[in-house]
């Protein structure tokens, strides 16, 4: 079961664009999981003892902030717990959150699935440029979608509302993974159910649904681990969480027992979520059975249906893009040329990049040495410390960050609030990102290559250097722009560990929407969007060639 | 009385065509293969057969129901026909019970005592019912997709090349097995497949595909002696063809005066011998003196591959042909039991038996 689970943990709930990536990674390891990896060339060997030693460190170090939350709740004693625990506020939040997952998933499951079927099995007009279309909302940040909500509809608020706009900001995480699948079906599946007397909808039930089941469960886990873990969407609605809640008491009450009690409900909120979706999922094997290659598929004509059909890309695609750019636009134009403060946001523009980029390299650093043991020298150790990274990575920003502060403040205060802070939990946050693309790089280059260079007179680390490392360079290169772009969109920890006199694109943003200037808030949200909007369409053309087009 | 009738079956796929222009009738009972090079049509003339796709032009008729008619179709889940596909396409989210069971109704009566039946009768154990799909082995599997697509007692059934991804010795078990079955539960099959071997072997009647045509059509007996044209012959098995002067029944041709099969009289001919029809046995030179009608080579080849051995041989005192010239003194390709082939430089007399071929 476990390297099963790990293949879906590798969904994983980070804030911001980047994830989607390793949602690409991961629905095609889905798809493959069942199967060991590249049997063939995966010689089992033993891993130099550096190596080991180093993913050990990292993974404690991973381990740290769920240590922290553990060893803070026992320290505080069990009465003190149970009084925050236990008590309506909390009841409160886990009613709004629970209800809150509870109609996002179903809705935001329908919607993918009736999107992704239609671009991808029937005659649609222009179907190629409706499926980049689901992809693109991932460029704009939660918060920002909500920002643009708020505006267009100002007294939006509440449970509904919350549903809505994360509906409208989540729903491309479940389209990715379903859509890739329903291109990797053996369309000589459907071709066998028609012969035994199936109806169109009878095999789309029975046949092709069924096998959606582990896209589905994958990227349901992924919005409802996102959905516990956002906190600017929810501000804007005014719907509280418990992350808007344990944002709200750090605030007032900085690392108080109450912040971190809540922190620990939440993550128990993950771990309920991550056991439901290893339950769910179950113990299937969904690739393809037999040998040869699949036919193509062929599309279903759509008929008089074409208009509906065409009508529900019109609405999504306005819905979740067209209010966020005309929102912006329109923010943009009313302001005019003013809020083009060039000296602030090429301050805030210059500290995000290098946050980006400082973590970035952190993480794929941090990253290596788990990689290279996991694809080179697996075995059950290597698959511990695995799952410990994919776990902590998906906890939400705001428990790292906490966790972080209570550990500088109580043991390390010197470290409070430094850039040494800040870009650890950065590598937290992200290093699954970075360790997913790593290893898909690192699979492509075969340990015979390494041995060569050996055998010609290289010592160890030279012989890695000239054949692994520069071989999955590129790969690690991508997971380096996924980082970097999930930082760059981070709100929550990046307030709370940040630097005094820190301020990022997204810290400005929040700062002046705060303030109700929305005007000045306008060029951030530009800004992050346009340089996170390359990266769907790298997504897109990505999960197309994943599926072999 | 012919139970599937195909006519004028036309296909396009964008530019290519297909099919162009498919005849095929097919007797009640009956087990007919299809066979030819791969892309010569003859999957998706099953796949129109099946209903996956409509035919452009043409018609189809079973047991005179019209299925298919000038693009026009019945869909593929009301025609009652039974398909096993190349790799099984076995549901891999349902086990190998409910895999059987899938085109029976949920509640029908009896539905797990058939299912058991069925996995008896294609020698499946109980036992298995309760796994799935991909723990299967690759022979396993077909045996399921068999059963699966008996369990709706189809009229018709299509195989799609389901022994191609077993292995040689699997392969003609498999298939005999299959052959039987459907034999007994008396349904009409047409298989699909590229390997001649099994298309010989499997049916009583064969249709030869090319280019989305049938190039010929009979009993396998047929087409293997009597194969319409020399490409015909090749696929078929080895074949050696020479020129040949005809007249009253008799060629005359570099291996001397044989037999034919027709009593047509021509000065040009190309006559086809199946190599097995031609025997060596050992001599020497001096065995040679004194015996001018009879026929001598001397073996310049032989490769030992096992059970079989090929052995090529070149004719020392070649009868006179029409036109010996054009094919000069090309070395006779023959296939003999491994246990006694003669060896490098052995000289062999050689007997033709049976008649030969003579193409149109």
């Amino acid at each position: 079961m476990f390297p099963t689970a790990i293949a879906v943990l590798q969904l994983l709930p980070l804030d911001g664009t980047g994830t989607a990536s390793d949602l690409m990674q991961s629905a095609v390891d889905l798809a493959r999981s069942g199967l060991p990896v590249g049997t063939g060339r995966r010689a089992r060997r033993r891993a130099a003892p550096w190596l080991v030693i180093a993913a050990i460190f990292v993974s404690l170090l991973a381990l740290l902030p769920l240590a922290f939350i553990i060893w803070v709740a026992v320290q505080t004693g069990w009465e003190t717990v149970s009084a925050l625990v236990f008590r309506p506020r909390v009841g409160e939040l886990l009613v709004n959150t629970v209800l809150l997952v509870l109609l996002t998933v179903p809705i935001a499951i329908v919607l993918s699935v009736a999107l992704a079927w239609l671009s991808e099995r029937s005659d649609l007009p222009g179907a190629r440029l409706w499926a980049w279309l689901c992809v693109a909302p991932l460029a704009i940040p939660a918060f920002v979608h909500s920002y643009a909500w708020i505006t267009m509809v100002p007294r939006l608020h509440g449970l509904w509302a919350g549903v809505l706009v994360s509906v409208i900001a989540y729903f491309p995480f479940l389209y990715l993974p379903v859509s890739a699948a329903l291109r990797r079906l053996d369309p000589a599946l459907e071709d066998a159910a028609a012969a035994l007397g199936l109806g169109p909808w009878r095999v789309f039930w029975r046949v092709v649904l069924p096998q959606l089941r582990l896209a589905i469960c994958g990227g349901s886990l992924l919005v409802g681990l996102h959905l516990l873990a956002e906190y600017g969407l929810y501000v804007f609605i005014r719907f509280d969480t418990f992350t808007t809640a344990i944002v709200d008491q750090f605030q007032s009450t900085f690392n108080g027992p109450a912040a971190n009690m809540l922190a620990g409900v939440l993550v128990s909120c993950c771990f309920v979520l991550l056991g439901l979706e290893v339950l769910v999922r179950g113990e299937e094997r969904y690739a393809r059975v037999g040998s040869g290659a699949a036919r193509y598929q062929q599309r279903t004509r759509l008929g008089r249906a074409t208009i509906p059909s065409l009508a529900l890309f019109v609405v999504t695609t306005l819905l979740a893009l067209g209010v966020p750019f005309v929102t912006i636009g329109g923010w943009l134009a009313a302001g005019g040329a003013a809020v083009w403060r060039f000296d602030e946001i090429g301050l805030a523009l210059g500290q995000t990049l290098f946050l980006a980029i400082a973590g970035a390299l952190l993480a794929t650093v941090a990253a290596m040495p788990m990689a290279w043991i996991s694809i080179r020298a697996p075995g059950p150790l290597q698959r511990l410390l695995e799952g410990c990274n994919y776990i902590v990575g998906s906890l939400p920003g705001v428990v790292i960050a906490l966790a972080l502060v209570t550990i500088t403040v109580r043991i390390a205060l010197p470290l409070y609030q430094t850039l040494f802070t800040i870009l650890v939990a950065y590598a937290l946050m992200f290093l699954p990102r970075a360790l997913v693309s790593l290893r898909a790089s690192i699979a492509q280059a075969p340990v015979e290559l390494e041995r060569a260079a050996s055998s010609l007179g290289r010592p160890p680390l030279q012989a890695l250097w000239s054949t692994t490392i520069r071989l999955s360079a590129p790969g690690a290169a991508a997971g380096m722009a996924l980082v970097a772009l999930g930082i760059m969109n981070e709100l929550t920890a990046t307030q709370m560990l940040a630097p005094n006199g820190t301020r990022t694109l997204a810290m400005a943003f929040w700062s002046y929407s705060g303030e109700i200037d929305y005007a000045s808030a306008a060029p951030y949200a530009f800004i992050m969007v346009a340089m996170s909007l390359p990266l769907t369409w790298l997504l897109y053309v990505q999960s197309k060639r994943m599926a072999g087009r | 009385m012919s139970f599937l009738e195909i006519s004028g079956l036309h296909k396009h796929y964008g530019p290519v065509a297909a099919l162009a222009g498919v005849d095929l009738s097919v007797i009640s009972g009956s087990r007919t293969a299809i066979v030819g090079p791969s892309g010569c049509g003859k999957t998706t003339l099953l796949r129109l057969i099946a209903g996956f796709e409509a035919p452009d032009q043409g018609r189809i008729t079973l047991d005179g129901e019209v299925l298919a008619k000038d693009g026009s179709a019945v869909p593929a889940h009301r025609r009652g026909i039974g398909v096993v596909a190349q790799d099984g396409a076995l549901f891999p989210h349902l086990t190998i019970g409910d895999n059987i069971g899938f085109g029976m109704g949920r509640g029908e009566d009896k539905r797990a005592e058939r299912i058991v039946e069925l996995a008896y009768i294609v020698g499946l154990d109980k036992a298995i019912l309760k796994r799935r799909p991909h723990e299967l082995s690759g022979g396993q599997q077909q045996r399921v997709a068999l059963a699966r697509a008996m369990a709706m007692k189809p009229r018709l059934m299509l195989l799609d090349e389901p022994f191609s991804a077993l292995d040689t010795g699997l392969r003609a078990s498999m298939r005999k097995a299959v052959a039987e079955l459907l034999e007994a539960a008396g349904i009409t099959t047409i298989l699909v497949t590229h390997d001649q071997a099994e298309a010989l072997s499997f049916a009583s009647q064969v249709a030869v595909m090319r280019d989305g045509k049938f190039s010929q059509v009979g009993t396998p007996r047929e087409l293997y002696l009597k194969p319409k044209d020399r490409m015909i012959a090749e696929f078929l098995g080895d074949a050696i063809i020479l020129p040949a002067k005809i007249s009253g029944g008799f060629a005359n041709s570099p291996l001397g005066r044989i037999a034919v099969d027709t009593s047509d009289s021509r000065d040009v001919a190309r006559i086809m011998l199946r190599p097995e029809q031609i025997a060596l046995k050992r001599t020497s030179r001096e065995g040679m003196s004194g015996t001018p009608d009879m026929l001598f080579g001397e073996v310049t080849e032989s490769e030992f591959a096992g059970s079989m051995c090929t052995v090529a041989v070149r004719l020392l005192n070649s009868a006179d042909p029409p036109d010996a010239a054009a094919i000069g003194n090309t070395p006779l390709i023959l296939r003999k039991p491994g246990m006694d082939a003669p060896a490098v430089g052995e000289i062999v007399r050689l007997t033709v038996s049976g008649k030969a071929h003579v193409f149109a």
